[in-house]
């Protein structure tokens, strides 16, 4: 897909994650949006996978191991055909299928239920070593929070990806400097990721996670890297795209009222 | 007398046996493949072995991803860091996503032995039984060990298999029946009955045997599947026996007993008694000088029993 669509799309992705928020009354926008241009170009153009037939063999994966970001995964999953996008206006609701952390066994596209930070990066190597050993061509794609890093399991998963050599995987980390409590610094130093991932045997990008031909590119150049796995540090701001929500860590887990929901909305050029 | 074969040891030859036609098994480990036998499994088939070192979290939650992926697996350590150290990942990412992952988990209880306290796990029956959708296994000698694993590799669903370190007696003949979730009748009897679990068994069968010299007619089962429970072979023996002792190498709390008490309560209410690790932390020794110290054999059974009745 070509950039300026892929921009409109992720402006779709962004207008739909407000307006599921404003409906559901509760949930994460912040570290949403700021995934918005990673998980749009992962669902619309990087990843090998068929919206009739979520279960395709050989398919690409992706696991939102920072699963409080659901509403910009079962967005992008509804604009890319796997459930009508009416569906998104019963996100949090007694009896819908989308939780207020992705469940999948009730969501198409969804590949393991997440939320309890840590454990969907280092069951992401699970996926990874199967493909190995079934010569499954199949790509595994996990989207970590910079918070999330603190949690001890991340790194020994990131350690063992290292040790298997599990370059069929690549790890995306949203780095927008923000948490529940305030900023990484301030909370729990987590800098330099680079320098980390790159210790435990990782080929290391670190890219502007807003700009499309950069995520792009940085996914190719993942996909050309051979024996080991592959991070992303994705430079991010959390709130992104909707400017009273831009860099602040009050909008971590906070949705907006009516009247907040239709500024956002102007802002992002307004719904399709 | 009996020939005594470790559950680990039996574990460690059933998963190469089942190796063979089960080509989707995988087998995990966090730096215990020598102690939890699981490097049978790795020497016989290296490709389909992980060693995840010591990183018990990460190890069930790669389980998880590889279950996820259409593999079986079985994934090992010992029982205090399974269900104990990695429980909420075992919760989340296994039981949650009822994820097609054994967790076989070796050295349980006191019978850890010299290890001492901070190896010796009497929560982890309580813990796994909690997990909606875990089957909970408990066998209690090498034939039942391998007849359970075969069973367990055999469904798909996550299961919790506890295993221990100290050779125990062979018990079972090869040609036992066992069906997880069935109780069996290892010993008719009228005057009561000892419902046990793990290498408890023999235990409870020699108590039987001294009890009956005591004109005590002692029924005992064999409750090798804490969950899903055989609420029908309970309730008959608290209908026939009128009164029961349970006993497990396990704390009282949570474990055996309280799944024993949750059927009898609601069916047919009998007085109990409880053998187990009674809410305190363990100690180094040997097996045998710990189960008398801490009230988890023969003796504390029969105790038990005559306190009862």
């Amino acid at each position: 897909m070509q950039t300026l669509e892929l921009q409109k799309t992720a402006a779709q992705v962004r207008i739909q994650i407000i307006k599921s928020l404003n409906k559901a009354g509760s949930g994460h926008p912040g570290g949403s949006l700021s995934m918005a241009d990673v998980v749009t170009v992962l669902y619309f153009d990087e990843m090998n996978i068929d919206p009739a037939d979520p279960k395709m063999e050989g398919r690409d994966k992706l696991i939102l191991s920072k699963g409080h970001a659901g509403p910009v995964q079962y967005a992008a999953l509804a604009l890319r055909g796997y459930f009508p996008k009416e569906d998104l206006q019963t996100l949090r609701k007694l009896g819908s299928k989308l939780q207020g952390h992705p469940d999948m066994k009730k969501v198409p596209g969804i590949e393991m239920s997440t939320g309890s930070l840590g454990q969907g990066f280092a069951a992401a190597n699970g996926f990874a070593l199967a493909n190995k050993l079934n010569d499954d061509p199949g790509r595994i794609y996990v989207v970590l929070g910079d918070g999330e890093l603190q949690e001890g399991i991340v790194w020994e998963a990131a350690m063992a990806a290292g040790h298997y050599k599990l370059d069929n995987m690549v790890a995306i980390v949203d780095h927008n400097g923000l948490q529940i409590d305030g900023r990484n610094d301030d909370v729990m130093k987590v800098t330099p990721i680079e320098d980390k991932f790159a210790a435990f045997g990782w080929n290391v990008l670190t890219i502007d996670g807003h700009d499309i031909d950069q995520i792009k590119d940085a996914f190719s150049k993942a996909r050309e890297c051979k024996g080991m796995p592959t991070v992303i540090v994705a430079e991010t701001v959390k709130g992104k795209g909707v400017s009273f929500m831009e860099g602040q860590a009050g909008w971590h887990g906070k949705a907006p009222d009516d009247e907040q929901t239709a500024q956002a909305i102007e802002e992002l050029g307004g719904e399709a | 007398m009996a020939d005594k074969i470790a559950t680990r040891q039996a574990y460690g030859e059933v998963l190469v046996e089942l190796g063979a036609d089960h080509p989707e098994l995988v087998v995990m480990d966090a730096d215990l493949s020598g102690s939890t036998k699981t490097g049978m499994f790795a020497k016989a088939y290296p490709d389909r072995f992980f060693n995840m070192g010591i990183a018990e979290q990460g190890m069930y939650a790669t389980a998880a991803g590889l279950a996820l992926s259409g593999k079986t697996v079985c994934a090992s350590t010992f029982a205090m860091f399974a269900a104990g150290r990695a429980y909420e990942i075992i919760r989340n990412s296994i039981g949650y996503n009822k994820a097609n992952v054994k967790i076989c988990a070796t050295h349980a209880g006191i019978t850890v032995g010299e290890d001492g306290a901070s190896h010796q796990t009497f929560e982890d029956i309580a813990l796994m039984r909690e997990i909606p959708g875990m089957t909970v296994l408990n066998p209690s000698d090498a034939v039942s060990a391998k007849k359970l694993i075969r069973l367990a590799v055999d469904f798909d669903g996550p299961c919790y298999i506890r295993l221990g370190r100290a050779s125990v007696p062979v018990f079972y003949g090869e040609d036992a029946q066992l069906e997880i979730g069935k109780g069996n009748l290892l010993r008719e009897g009228k005057d009561m009955t000892i419902i046990a679990t793990g290498i408890m068994i023999s235990e409870a069968m020699e108590a039987a045997e001294a009890l009956a010299a005591d004109g005590i007619d002692a029924r005992v089962i064999d409750i090798h599947t804490i969950k899903p429970i055989d609420e029908e072979i309970i309730i008959k023996a608290a209908q026939e026996t009128g009164a029961i002792v349970t006993a497990e190498e396990h704390s009282v709390l949570g474990g055996l007993g309280s799944a024993v008490s949750e059927v009898v309560v609601k069916n047919c209410p009998v007085k109990m008694a409880f053998v187990g690790q009674d809410d305190v932390f363990g100690e180094s020794g040997k097996p045998d000088e710990l189960k008398a110290k801490y009230g988890m054999d023969k003796d504390a059974i029969i105790k038990a029993v005559k306190g009862l009745l």
